[in-house]
């Protein structure tokens, strides 16, 4: 058997909240489906399975908050899995490790007849009376198959999965509509059941419930699924949280402008790389050299990060903000990073951003180039510590060498957390930054 | 090249233009898009959408939009221009 579990979906992330599960037990998954919708808080996510299997069980009930880490789904390697095969390490199917557990025998064709009620069995594993506990099993009603009557957790999974209807989770029930749907549908004064269901078998989801409801409660509170609130949650938080301090510069990027239209006049019109990823780029170079400020302040102390997993800020088309991940940005010359972009682009527009996108941004880079405005101050994304902010490109009077001329110019500012460094740190990185962008060809 | 045949050229260049557009940025504003409306203000494009309007066009055209030319491309009325030009 393999365990769904609760993925980090942003290096912030403590717990999230099943909203909707788009499988059932019996379904049959192939790694890269979205199988859960997740609300991290920070944002609605589809949450992909990693590996292939069959749909056991699920065993948490939509709306309920939990932990990353804790178990969602048993997912077996293929149909009846849950009865037929024994544990093993690669049934694992969640990119999160987790504690290798001693490897329990498969259970025989015929189960030992159970042990006698009033007697507690033999229970070595604490995963086991941690799952018990929350599947609400009566363990002296689980006959142990393990040495000396022990229940295995292929017992426990076994009596789940064999325990009368009443006792399992309604599943026919809320196949019909999620119980977080219900919940909503009350808040709101909805009858679910007028509702078409957009879910599997036309399970009514909470979306369809938010669907409906929204033309006919535009006073309502906004719903957390919605990216303003989220971004205004999570911003409240770093300004309550996070002791800000901000340092801007002027770049002059007229050797960085010059340098990017001969290339782009070398290239194919379709690899052109815009100066978005050259600052990009710039930024994540400097980091290498300014690395106590690529990290998280996390449990009252900074945890540098031993790669740059730049977040990109994305504007969304009707509002809201995205911040997709370049994972390991440091690793990506000049062109692919501007694929990267092209790409987290399009997709955090499309709305097909995927769970492995949204977690572990070690620092976040905002441009607003496009805006037309000059200066950007922004607000860290906590448990970051640094946002670099790009305002727009505009030809300026400048001085060089005692000469007022006309150069492209960018105001680029830092937003960094005072626990984690000073001023001097956070200059030393705007330095870096001119004088990388004063260098342009050894950004590719 | 005279009237006559210069006016399709224009309406199809027009016409391929919209067309790349509404894959990019579809919506009323587009549909009401007047000849020289800004582009990028009218639709909301950024520097990536722009920079996707041209690599369509010149997928289309066969035709290499250089960056020196982007600056005439604000409005539709430029992209007319542009490509009913002599290259």
């Amino acid at each position: 058997m393999g365990e769904f579990r609760m993925p980090a979906l942003g290096a912030d992330m403590e717990e999230g909240t099943v909203l909707e599960w788009l499988v059932a037990p019996g379904d049959t998954v192939r790694r890269g489906d979205v199988i859960a919708v997740v609300d991290t808080d920070k944002a609605v996510i589809d949450v992909e399975c990693f590996e292939s299997g069959v749909v056991d069980r699920l065993l948490v009930e939509p709306g309920t908050r939990v932990p990353v880490g804790a178990a969602l789904a048993v997912i077996g390697r293929r149909a009846g899995s849950g009865v037929s095969g024994g544990p093993s390490p690669d049934d694992l199917v969640t990119g999160t490790p987790r504690a290798t557990t001693a490897p329990e025998p498969p259970p025989g064709p015929v189960p030992r007849p159970p042990t006698p009620r009033g007697t507690p069995p033999p229970v070595r594993s604490p995963i086991v009376r941690h799952r018990a506990a929350e599947l609400g099993v009566d363990l002296t009603t689980v006959p142990g198959t393990g040495p000396e009557g022990m229940i295995t957790r292929t017992d426990l999974d076994r009596t789940v999965l064999h325990a009368p209807e009443t006792r399992r989770p309604r599943l026919a029930d809320r196949a019909r509509v999620s119980p977080y749907a219900r919940k909503l549908a009350a808040l709101r004064g909805v009858d679910p059941s007028t509702l078409t269901g957009s879910g599997p078998g036309g399970l009514v989801r909470a979306r369809d419930v938010l669907d409906s409801a929204a033309p006919r409660a535009p006073q309502e509170p906004r719903r957390s699924a919605d990216p303003r609130a989220v971004t205004a949650a999570l911003m409240a938080r770093s300004n309550r949280e996070i002791p800000h301090y901000y340092l801007s510069t002027q770049i002059e990027l007229g050797p960085a402008a010059d340098w990017l239209r001969a290339h782009n006049r070398e290239v194919p019109v379709a690899e052109r790389v815009l100066p978005a990823a050259l600052l990009l780029r710039a930024v994540v170079l400097a980091l290498g050299k300014v690395p106590e400020l690529n990290g998280h302040w996390l449990d009252g102390g900074f945890r540098p990060a031993e790669a740059v997993h730049l977040g990109v800020a994305v504007s969304l088309r009707g509002g809201g903000l995205a911040a997709p991940v370049v994972r390991d940005a440091g690793t990506l010359g000049l062109d692919a990073l501007m694929a990267r972009l092209w790409d987290l682009t399009a997709r955090a527009r499309g709305g097909h951003l995927r769970s492995s996108e949204m977690s572990g941004a070690t620092v976040t880079v905002t441009n607003l180039g496009d805006l037309g405005v000059d200066v950007v101050t922004g607000v860290i994304h906590p448990p970051q510590i640094a946002l670099v902010g790009f305002g727009t490109t505009r030809p300026r009077p400048w001085a060089i060498e005692g000469q007022v001329t006309v150069r492209p110019v960018v105001d680029a500012s830092l937003a960094a957390d005072h626990r984690a460094s000073d001023g001097t740190t956070g200059a030393r990185l705007l330095r870096e930054l001119d004088h990388l962008l004063h260098k342009p060809e050894e950004l590719r | 090249m005279t009237g006559p045949t210069a006016l399709p050229a224009a309406d199809n260049a027009r016409v391929l233009v919209l067309d790349v557009l509404r894959g990019i940025a579809p919506g009323p504003a587009l549909d009401a898009l007047g000849p020289h409306d800004d582009l990028r203000d009218t639709l909301g494009l950024d520097s990536l959408d722009f920079q996707a309007l041209v690599v369509r066009v010149c997928e289309r055209t066969g035709r290499r939009i250089e960056e020196d030319d982007y600056d005439r491309l604000a409005d539709l009325q430029g992209w007319v221009e542009l490509l009913t030009a002599p290259a």
